[in-house]
């Protein structure tokens, strides 16, 4: 019986919510609660899943180069993560709580759909609890010669869950998007497997995953920096400067090839629903994509600043100042070129005065060609600057490093044209076509950096090293690591606006409409304020998360005994 | 006193992206509700101002079928010849094949809103499929979905563009359609023709209402160059033929996805009454 009563639960449609079904709280929606606590959770989650990854990769490369300090480093970073895993649980329970008060019937109906897998996720995240905590304590217990591979091995276990928990929950929010395994009334008409696998799905994790590395480096990037100017102890400063130096590498790392994963989920966007792809490129969102370029231009500016006074820990690094200016004027000429806006809202005066709604010269800059040139020529200055660190620090000693320089050489110029070449053909192609021709620019840029960390790979054999003068960096230079995190808080949680909004006024595209008085896509101006104000909560989180990290390290001195 | 100097370092960065967002165009959409309206008040020429709203607005055709080259720009092409030839065109896969005339057509824009891939123009079908497969969706289905009588008056309103004979009935005196609004921080339509001219800029450009503007023609005696269809196409395709003398792509040419299309007939108006040469003499 309960079986007929389930079958015909999902042979039925979606519902079809009315105004009167969204409660307020005196008078207020809950929108801009759900929206606060479902971004402090994503904020947490991907900080909290993103660290294990790396902190694994570092403990094993820990092993493979027996340094003890990779070791200690990958303590460390699990060490801030779990300070932070409770509070991510909390932020989650927080919103699950307020979508079920603010959205119910909604939430029933996504319970519905997605009421088996529910039950694996628990069991999922009960197992993530479970090895996360083995992983953390019992890294001493598990230290050396076989039981490290024990250790590794739990660390793997722990990922695989992490990251398989993260794809269900994203399964979620794809389904909202693009909808599937269930017919144009929103029924079951397929598994739950094929209501997870929407087209939209993939990409997404993909993404995501991405992101999060590289949003775990900057933030524990940001926690080096901040120990680094706090102690005067050579040591300790040589210690996070190395910790620093190392979680910048993350985040870039894990931010390269981000583009190419967006291009993906928005191409995916377009096939899907060409309107969609058009209301997020082109339409009421578009403004959008400027700020998204004064974020991506702020943190590739600050990674590059960061870089170029890395030079400064090694002796061999001057040889290579001279090239800072004209990397600069790259990332810088890059930034202006992407900030630029295509179509410009002017009064009639100003309207008169340019002689149009595009500016006669700066005008072409504004359209995407221009752009996707500009992104992918500052993401291969960025890797440059990289390389130049590397090489300030090992100088080639194999009978080939000529020619494996001038190939070097020769692929970042034969990069940069075709990258150039590909937007100037951007420009005589019809518009349908412009996004596409991004995709070799992309290829580009990955392919040059691919091959020239294989060919530095080759020639760093047998290489003369130089001391690398950890904790020989300024003051100063530890600012452009707290810029990375500020920024990519902000960042993912504009994406995550757009991401959202895109959906128009549906709760499930096409299938569950928002009837709510708060189904509207709010203006950027309140979209950024709101945005400030998470960003803010998480920050708060974060110092919170650092101090009781740094609290782990006091030691109160025993009292001195008072004689009877 | 580092904690300090991070935390202010810190919001000076926040508050700087904040303060870009907040200086960036401020667009907000609005608040979806049903309002019932009653089209059997319509008469034909309100019948085709309805489809008119509908092409820009619910139907979010201009969405793609606009000059950015993702769909056949619709409003800049002579649909008269365009129609005839896409029937007789061999690829043409639908239900109208052979036939001819303005019922023929009527069916043939029916059919195109409803099974786009029944005939796709070559160069936008979706990738891979080798232009049989339309990226458009049915235009009766979510997120679109139009009623009858709302295609009925998106037809109307495709014929009167193409010039040809109206055949889709007018709604029957029985007809109570629901159709979807747009309320909230909408911008009110312009109630003059002074109106519309200052909300959408023409003055910057041309010299009208004294402005003296010189970067597009003059519009002294355009009413008398031409006819009021000619006027709607100037404004709504000013690309199309430029002027002797003057530069193209300078007017915005998306004036068909902005302005209401009372906004455009109290323009038209305006413009048409506009007779006299004496400005330029």
């Amino acid at each position: 019986m309960p079986n007929l009563v389930a079958a015909a639960a999902n042979a039925s449609g979606a519902p079809v919510p009315t105004p009167s079904d969204y409660p307020t709280i005196a008078g207020f929606g809950g929108r801009n609660i759900v929206w606060a606590l479902a971004q402090m959770h994503l904020f947490l989650a991907a900080f909290v899943l993103a660290v294990p990854i790396f902190a694994l990769v570092i403990e094993l490369i820990g092993v493979l180069h027996r340094d003890s300090r990779y070791d200690v480093m990958a303590h460390e970073f699990m060490k801030i993560s779990m300070a932070a895993y409770s509070l991510t649980a909390l932020a989650g329970g927080g919103l699950l709580l307020a979508l079920f008060v603010f959205y119910p019937v909604l939430m029933t109906y996504l319970t519905r759909i997605f009421q088996g897998q529910l039950l694996i996720y628990a069991l999922l995240f009960v197992f993530e609890s479970v090895f996360l905590y083995l992983y953390y304590y019992s890294w001493n217990a598990l230290r050396y010669d076989d039981r490290k591979w024990l250790h590794l091995t739990i660390g793997l276990i722990l990922n695989t869950i992490g990251t398989t928990l993260m794809f269900v929950a994203n399964s979620w929010v794809s389904f909202t998007m693009s909808p599937s395994g269930v017919d144009a009334t929103g029924a079951i008409i397929g598994s739950i497997w094929e209501i997870m696998r929407g087209p939209l799905w993939n990409p997404l994790n993909l993404h995501r995953f991405l992101a999060n590395i590289a949003y775990g480096g900057a933030i524990v990037g940001a926690y080096a920096a901040y120990r680094f100017l706090s102690t005067s102890d050579p040591q300790k400063r040589a210690h996070y400067d190395w910790m620093g130096y190392s979680s910048n590498f993350i985040a870039v790392i894990g931010f390269l090839p981000l583009p190419f994963a967006g291009y993906w989920l928005m191409a995916e966007i377009y096939a899907y629903s060409q309107q969609m792809g058009i209301t997020a490129m082109g339409g009421i969102l578009a403004w959008l994509f400027i700020i998204q370029a004064v974020l991506i231009g702020s943190i590739l500016l600050a990674v590059n600043y960061y870089l170029w006074c890395g030079l400064g820990r090694t002796d061999g690094g001057a040889r290579y100042a001279g090239y800072i200016k004209y990397i600069a004027i790259v990332v810088v000429g890059g930034f202006l070129v992407w900030v630029t806006p295509h179509t410009l809202i002017l009064s009639s005066e100003e309207l008169r005065m340019l002689g149009g709604t595009h500016h006669k010269v700066l005008g072409p800059l504004g359209i995407m060609p221009a752009k996707n040139t500009a992104v992918n020529l500052m993401l291969l200055a960025t890797f440059l600057s990289f390389q130049l660190f590397r090489r300030a620090t090992r100088t080639p000693t194999v009978s080939w490093a000529r020619a494996g320089n001038a190939v070097i050489v020769a692929l970042y110029v034969a990069g940069a044209l075709n990258i150039l070449g590909a937007g100037l053909y951007g420009y005589i192609t019809p518009t349908v076509y412009k996004v596409g021709a991004s995709v070799p620019q992309v290829a580009t840029t990955l392919s040059v950096i691919v091959l020239c960390i294989i060919i530095d790979a080759l020639m760093a054999r047998g290489a003369r090293v130089s001391e690398v003068r950890w904790g020989r960096m300024s003051a100063r230079s530890q600012y452009a690591l707290f810029v990375l995190p500020v920024a990519f808080t902000w960042l993912m949680a504009l994406m995550g606006y757009i991401r959202s909004s895109v959906r128009t006024n549906w709760h499930i595209y096409n299938i569950m409409k928002d009837v709510s008085p708060e189904s509207y896509i709010p203006s950027i101006g309140t979209a950024g304020n709101i945005i400030t104000m998470v960003t803010l909560g998480f920050m708060a989180v974060i110092v919170f998360v650092f101090w009781l990290t740094s609290l782990d390290a006091m030691e109160q001195p025993a009292p001195r005994e008072v004689a009877p | 006193m580092t904690f300090l100097r991070v935390m202010i370092f810190s919001l000076v960065v926040l508050l700087t992206y904040t303060a870009i967002a907040n200086l960036l165009p401020q667009v907000q959409t609005s608040v979806q509700v049903e309002e019932e309206t009653k089209p059997a008040a319509l008469d034909r020429s309100g019948q085709i101002a309805w489809g008119k709203r509908i092409f820009t607005g619910k139907g979010t055709c201009t969405l793609c079928h606009n000059d950015l080259g993702r769909a056949p720009n619709l409003l800049a092409l002579d649909l008269s010849r365009e129609f005839a030839a896409r029937l007789a065109d061999p690829r043409y896969m639908g239900t109208v094949k052979g036939k001819q005339g303005p019922n023929a057509i009527e069916a043939y824009i029916r059919e195109s809103m409803l099974k786009p891939s029944a005939y796709v123009v070559a160069g936008f079908g979706k990738k891979g499929t080798n232009d049989t497969v339309s990226p458009m969706p049915d235009v009766s289905a979510p997120p679109i979905s139009l009623s009858d009588t709302e295609i009925d008056a998106v037809i109307a309103y495709m014929e009167d563009r193409a010039g040809i004979e109206v055949t889709v009935p007018l709604p029957s005196a029985t007809t109570t359609q629901a159709t979807v609004h747009e309320t909230g921080d909408e911008e009110a339509p312009a109630k003059t023709a002074k109106e519309v001219i200052e909300k959408y800029g023409c003055a910057g450009c041309h010299d009208i209402l004294e402005s003296g503007a010189d970067i597009g023609p003059k519009l002294a005696g355009v009413g008398a160059r031409f006819d009021r269809d000619g006027l709607r196409r100037k404004i709504l395709n000013p690309n199309g033929k430029v002027r002797e003398g003057y530069k193209p792509d300078i007017m915005p040419s998306d004036f068909g996805r902005q302005m209401r299309a009372s906004e455009l007939e109290l323009l038209v108006d305006y413009l048409s009454n506009l007779r006299s040469t004496r400005i330029e003499q």
